[in-house]
């Protein structure tokens, strides 16, 4: 049996992180991945940001295939044809970029390449199957090939969303619909012209749309729509357990968000050129696995580090693996392995902004999930009272702001409301 | 735009072996009301057939997102990754 000091399960930017900085603390590492290269099987919006990503590849955005730098975002809220909009733009961020477009096959590719560069040794087409033993101390895998089992000192897993592995070594729980998301996406070419003219951008720069509400016919989630160089990545991502009560199927939601008058005219005469799927996990603070034991740490998508309220994941994914690469550098080179050793990892993220991110937000997924009218009476609320309050009729504006408040108290009474925004404040805040 | 047309426009390397088993058809037939696979799967890989009483799968088309899994609370699918190399391959992402 080959033996290694790392090895990576899985090459997204979580496997690919550990295994840079594994290997540049001098790591014999290898990153065992199933699709055809890194890249093949994975799917996101996708938002990079530049700050994390600069960690684990200094100045990346300068050669890595990246899509646009992101100068402006913008938040909706929809109600039926209605929509009522907020965003931010900062053209600086097109020099001194805060965030990406990506596309994933050729960005998760590019970060493979920048690991082998490290000395990382990428072996693709493989799936491993299940972790090998000494007593309690995982020391290798077993892959799907003939003589597959390899040890290691450390095994990283990397699997992504659907936690298989991590749920065979006991770290994890199977994947529920109250804790993961699905999310359709699809690809649509327009020329570069045109998503520059409809979307405000001088040449070459990026924006983000999200919306809320009826983008996802109220259901707990978003529709998003990113622009790349020459496409548009559009799509709807949702709670699975609303999703199965209200019997959506995910196509036919993101049919229903495409049709939207707002959304089809940014879309209008493009060509759609692929159609995606995958999981996001929404389990949250409360539903983080065992990060870690003898022998092996868990990191990115498989330890549910997700802030979807923020729209980030790549980077939880980057900076935990990183860390973990780090804490088996430093674990192997003090010739011992043990799960004490390990704690370092969670020490790490704890005191990062990657576990006091999820830590504030601990509230936030049972909220939601108790409260599944947010979504769907604000948005109506919101988009009626503007349209009241900009209705030019004659009506005096002390008593149509009268009139807005009764409209509101008769969606959602007074207490209700009181208890909406505390209950928000509580999770968000 | 219709599902099948969106799938078409996906990369497969179809493997000739299934990677999607029910473990218990009569199960579905008997035991689940609402039959979550049909519509939660963003392939539909999953089709009630009416005839033969039992859940039809079509694996070649599956796009690997796990859903199904997480939603059969029942437990009643056996699903494993396609082969290394084999299964959906996507050109974008
Ligand atoms: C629709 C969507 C939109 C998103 N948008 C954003 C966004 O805009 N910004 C953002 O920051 N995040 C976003 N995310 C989240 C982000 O994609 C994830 O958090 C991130 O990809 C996690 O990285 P990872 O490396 O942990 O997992 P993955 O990227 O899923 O990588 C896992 C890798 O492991 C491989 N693998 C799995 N099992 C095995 C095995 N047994 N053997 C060998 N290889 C295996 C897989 O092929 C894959 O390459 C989005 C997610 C989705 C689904
Ligand atoms: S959800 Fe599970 S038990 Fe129900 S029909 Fe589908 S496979 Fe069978
Ligand atoms: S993994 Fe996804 S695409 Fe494949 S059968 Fe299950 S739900 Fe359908």
């Amino acid at each position: 049996m080959e033996n290694f000091d790392v090895i990576v399960v899985g090459g997204g930017p979580a496997g690919l992180s550990a295994a840079i900085s594994a290997a540049k603390a001098g790591m014999k590492t290898i990153v065992i991945e199933r699709g055809n290269y890194p890249g093949t099987k994975n799917v996101m919006g996708g938002i990079l940001y530049t700050k994390p990503t600069n960690m684990v590849v200094p100045d990346f955005w300068k050669e890595a295939p990246i899509e646009r730098p992101i100068i402006e975002q913008r938040i909706a809220m929809l109600s039926g044809d209605q929509c009522v909009m907020a965003s931010h733009r900062d053209p600086a961020w097109t020099t001194e970029p805060n965030a990406h477009s990506v596309l994933r096959v050729k960005f998760d590719r590019w970060l493979s390449q920048q690991a082998e560069k490290a000395g990382v040794m990428i072996i693709p087409e493989t799936i491993v199957e299940d972790l090998l033993y000494r007593g309690d101390q995982v020391a290798g895998v077993r892959t799907g090939r003939g003589e597959g089992d390899l040890g290691a000192k450390i095994v990283i897993i990397a699997e992504g969303v659907n936690n298989f592995l991590a749920v065979k070594a006991g770290l994890a729980k199977p994947l529920h619909p109250h804790n993961v998301a699905v999310a359709v996406k699809e690809i649509i070419t327009l020329p570069k012209e045109k998503i520059e003219d409809r979307f405000c951008l001088e040449e070459g720069q990026g924006a983000t749309i999200e919306l809320y509400g009826d983008s996802t016919a109220g259901i707990m989630g978003t529709g998003f729509i990113y622009t790349n160089k020459e496409s548009i990545s559009i799509g709807v991502g949702t709670l699975l357990q609303p999703l199965i009560q209200q019997k959506w199927t995910p196509n036919d939601l993101l049919e229903h968000f495409k049709a939207k008058p707002y959304v089809k005219r940014l879309l209008q005469g493009g060509e759609t050129k692929e159609y995606l799927a995958h999981l996001i996990p929404e389990g949250g603070y409360t539903n983080l696995p065992k990060l870690y034991r003898q022998g092996v740490m868990v990191v990115g998508d498989t330890a549910m580090l997700m802030n979807s309220l923020n729209r980030e994941g790549s980077n939880l994914a980057m900076i935990s693996g990183m860390s973990a690469g780090e804490v088996a550098a430093q674990a192997i080179s003090a010739g011992d392995t043990s799960e004490q050793m390990l704690a370092a990892y969670e020490r790490k993220l704890r005191d990062s902004f990657v576990l006091k991110d999820l830590h504030h937000y601990r509230h936030m997924s049972k909220f939601f999930e108790n409260n599944p009218h947010m979504l769907k009476i604000y948005p109506e609320i919101i988009n009626h009272a503007a349209g009241m309050y900009l209705t030019v009729d004659g009506v005096p504006k002390k008593q149509r702001q009268k009139e807005i408040l009764r409209m509101a108290f008769k969606r959602r009474s007074i207490p209700g409301i009181m208890k909406d925004i505390y209950g928000a404040w509580r999770a968000l805040l | 735009m219709k599902l099948d047309d969106k799938l078409y426009l996906v990369r497969f390397n179809t493997d000739k072996l299934s990677h999607i088993k029910i473990k218990d058809p009569s199960f579905c037939f008997n035991n689940c009301q609402d039959r979550v696979c049909t519509r939660v799967c963003p392939a539909h890989v999953y089709d009630w057939d009416e005839e033969e009483k039992r859940i039809a799968v079509g694996y070649e088309g599956c796009l690997e997102c796990g859903t199904c899994l997480a939603a059969c609370t029942d437990k009643n699918i056996d699903w494993h990754y396609p082969r290394g190399g084999f299964g959906v391959s996507w050109k974008n992402g």
